[in-house]
Formats: C-alpha cells, sequence, structure tokens
C-alpha cells in the first residue's frame, strides 16, 4: 500500500486582503456616520412619513419627557456659554468662568437656574443621575424655559427650533410648550419624528 | 502584496546558495484592531439623520375681523383627538342636539385616512395624476412643487381643523398631522378645544342623554 505522505502545509492566512476591507468599512463609518448625543432621558419619538432631514448645525432643540421634563441643547459652545450668563443676569446669579466653561461642556441642560450653580459643581457621574430628575420649569408661574429660548434666540439668530419629545407625552405638556413658542413668536419649528414608509395607496 | 519576495528566480534547487527568504508581514493584529475601531463606531454613532416635521403655527397677535380666513363650512372637518387613540369628527358646524352628528374613528389606515381621502377625492385624483407625470419626466421638480402647492391649495379643498384633548398624547397629534401629509390635505392647522367641542365628546358617550337634559330643562326655545 502506498504511503500517502501528507504535506506540511504552512497555516499561514494572508490577511492582507481582510486587512483592506476592514479599513475600508472603518472609513465608510468614520465619514457617514455621526455620533450619538447623550440625552439625559430615553425618548421615543412618533413616527411620521415626513421626509425632511434636520439641519446639522445651528439647533435649539427642546427634549419632552413622557412626564412633560424639559431639557434643551444647544451645539455651539460658545453659544450655551452666552446663554447661560445672559439668564444668570436674570437671576441675578453670576456664574465663575469655570462655571460658564462647565457648562458649555455640557451635551444638554436642564437644571432650574437656582439649583445650576450647585449642580455644576458636582462630578459628571452625579449630574447624570440628577439631570434626570430636574428639568427646565416651563409652567406659568415659573416659566424658566421661555427665557432659555428667548436667549437662546437672541445670541443665535440663525437657530432652529426642534422639538424632540416621547410619543406617549400627554398633550397638555406639548400644548403649553407649543403655547409658550407662540409667545415668542417662535412660530415655525421642527417635531423630530422616525421615519415611517409612505403608504402607497395615497 | 505584503510579503517581500526576496529569491531572484529558480535556483533549481542547488543547495548551499543563499537561501529563499520571504517577509512575510502578519496583518492579524491590524485586522483585529481595525474590527475593533468598527465596532465602536457602529455602536457609538448612527448613520440616519433624525426626521423632522415642519409645522408653522399662527402667530398670537390679535388678527381683525378682516383678516381672518373664515373656513367654508361645507369643506371644513374637525377632529377631536380623543383618549385610548380614539378621534371623534365632525363635518362642518357641530351640531350640538343630535349626538350622532359626532362620529367616532381610529388612526388605523381604515379609519381616519379613508374619510379623508374620500372627504379629499378631488385633490387626492389630480395629485396622483401629477405624481404620475413626474414619475415619466413631463415636469420638472419646480413646476412639481408649484402645481401641487397650487392643488393642495384650491379652494375646493377641505380644510382640517385638529383639536386635541387634554387626554390626547403627542403621538396621536403627530399621527394626525401625518395623515394631512398622507391625504394630501394642504389646508389644516392645530386649534384650541372648545367647550363646544368637550360637550360634544360627552353627549356622545352618554348616548345624547346630556343633549336631552337640556332640551328638557328649557323646553320652549
Amino acid at each position: 500500500m502506498p504511503k500517502l505522505i501528507v504535506k506540511r502545509k504552512s497555516t499561514f492566512i494572508d490577511m492582507t486582503a481582510m486587512s483592506d476591507v476592514t479599513v475600508l468599512l472603518l472609513t465608510f463609518f468614520m465619514l457617514t456616520s455621526t455620533f450619538i448625543q447623550k440625552e439625559p432621558v430615553v425618548v421615543a419619538t412618533p413616527s411620521s412619513v415626513s421626509e425632511i432631514k434636520i439641519p446639522e448645525t445651528n439647533i435649539l432643540s427642546i427634549l419632552v419627557d413622557p412626564d412633560g421634563k424639559v431639557f434643551m441643547s444647544l451645539d455651539k459652545q460658545e453659544d450655551k456659554a452666552n446663554v447661560l450668563k445672559l439668564l444668570g443676569k436674570d437671576f441675578g446669579i453670576n456664574f465663575t468662568d469655570k462655571e460658564v466653561y462647565d457648562f458649555s461642556l455640557q451635551p444638554s441642560f436642564g437644571v432650574p437656574i437656582q439649583n445650576m450653580q450647585e449642580f455644576l459643581g458636582m462630578p459628571s457621574g452625579e449630574q447624570d443621575r440628577l439631570m434626570k430628575d430636574y428639568g427646565i420649569p416651563a409652567d406659568s408661574t415659573d416659566n424658566q424655559f421661555k427665557l432659555w429660548v428667548q436667549h437662546a434666540r437672541e445670541v443665535n439668530r440663525d437657530l432652529v427650533i426642534a422639538i424632540k419629545a416621547d410619543q406617549d407625552t400627554p398633550y397638555p405638556k406639548i400644548k403649553n410648550i407649543m403655547n409658550t413658542l407662540q409667545d415668542l413668536r417662535e412660530n415655525r419649528y421642527n417635531l423630530i419624528t422616525s421615519l415611517k414608509k409612505m403608504p402607497d395607496n395615497a | 502584496m505584503a510579503e517581500v519576495n526576496t529569491d531572484k528566480g529558480k535556483d533549481d534547487g542547488k543547495k548551499g546558495k543563499q537561501k529563499k527568504k520571504t517577509v512575510r508581514v502578519d496583518f492579524t493584529p491590524m485586522v483585529d484592531m481595525n474590527m475593533l475601531l468598527i465596532t465602536f463606531f457602529m455602536l457609538c454613532t448612527s448613520l440616519s439623520k433624525p426626521q423632522t416635521m415642519e409645522i408653522s403655527m399662527p402667530s398670537k397677535d390679535q388678527v381683525t375681523e378682516a383678516e381672518q380666513t373664515k373656513v367654508k363650512a361645507s369643506k371644513a372637518i374637525t377632529l377631536l383627538l380623543g383618549e385610548d387613540d380614539k378621534i371623534y369628527y365632525y363635518f362642518g358646524e357641530p351640531d350640538y342636539e343630535h349626538a350622532e352628528s359626532l362620529q367616532q374613528t381610529g388612526y388605523s389606515p381604515a379609519g381616519l385616512r379613508d374619510i379623508l381621502l374620500e372627504r379629499n377625492f378631488d385633490v387626492v385624483r389630480r395629485m396622483k395624476e401629477l405624481k404620475l407625470k413626474k414619475l415619466n419626466k413631463e415636469i420638472s421638480e419646480d413646476d412639481f412643487k408649484k402645481q401641487a402647492a397650487e392643488i393642495k391649495g384650491s379652494k375646493e379643498a377641505p380644510v382640517v381643523l385638529i383639536k386635541a384633548t387634554d387626554d390626547a398624547s403627542y403621538r396621536n397629534l403627530v399621527d394626525a398631522l401625518d395623515e394631512m401629509q398622507i391625504c394630501n390635505i394642504g389646508k389644516y392647522a392645530i386649534v384650541d378645544i372648545t367647550d363646544g367641542d368637550k360637550f360634544l365628546i360627552d353627549n356622545l358617550k352618554s348616548g345624547g342623554e346630556l343633549a336631552r337634559q337640556i332640551a328638557r330643562s328649557n323646553p320652549k326655545k
């Protein structure tokens, strides 16, 4: 019987092609995607057939959670700093440069202005935890939300207002926000929704 | 590619000369690292930008009687967004005496959409024709937009008033606005709910009992 001679083959697999593919994929992801903004509350937006994309810069986004708590975020750091200074003036609070700087680094804000200094002094882990419980007061007795929007508009005229609310938010809360915006003559704004397919029969 | 072959031509098995040397670079760690980076990007970024719906609300400034746009009663549809994803609707003027004038539907395609499509039949038909024309490249994008706006804004098109009760949720509002877009309704407005509308809903729920009570309490009128 002839002996079966198994040739010893090296198991070296050429990874060059694989590496090429992964680098391509990586480039694709880096170029097309945007980083997810950290938001204090998780919001499930309702879906709509609207296909308009939101602009990338100059957005004042208003986040409304199912309980009606309001959070806001501005995308430019200097805007945030200026708005905080203006609001501090209204309430007679002087923010130190460090506080203003810390504030401008926050991805979103939602703390009553009275608690702001105390809040900014906390370590960031604590801040994330506490932010959920605060929210910007937006009722008629203490409408800080209105002041925030007003000052944001003063600081940056090109702001686009976008409301991102949870689908289970009761309507009165939304109405309150819409009415406040109407008071400020902000009559055009966007509602952020997720995409739903347009039905064919229409 | 990554391997540098240093032997130049075969030496026909002659030994003792230069050894064949291949300098191969192992790319496995590189691939590992890339995979890690890709995973990171996939988890921490989002590809899709959020969609938005643009709405413009009327300003709160006082409008004089002359400036106010009166809605033709026969063209008006009023939607009352109620609790538990219910919609109550009536056409034209509210009828406080008959509970049946207020009808109830839901957000499913067979509900609100059918009603609106039926009411908006003419506009929907013309829009379909227009879309077909655009699909066949008979008209340009700009022309399409202009004509679409014209059709939607025509005098015969219905006007929808959306009134949300306090029991409605934000999703109800967005769904209702969405239906406007699907059904090609150009003229719609979000209006505050009135006491009359609330009465209509209560009346319907009680099966017309409220209206009868009122009729009984002041009989000769």
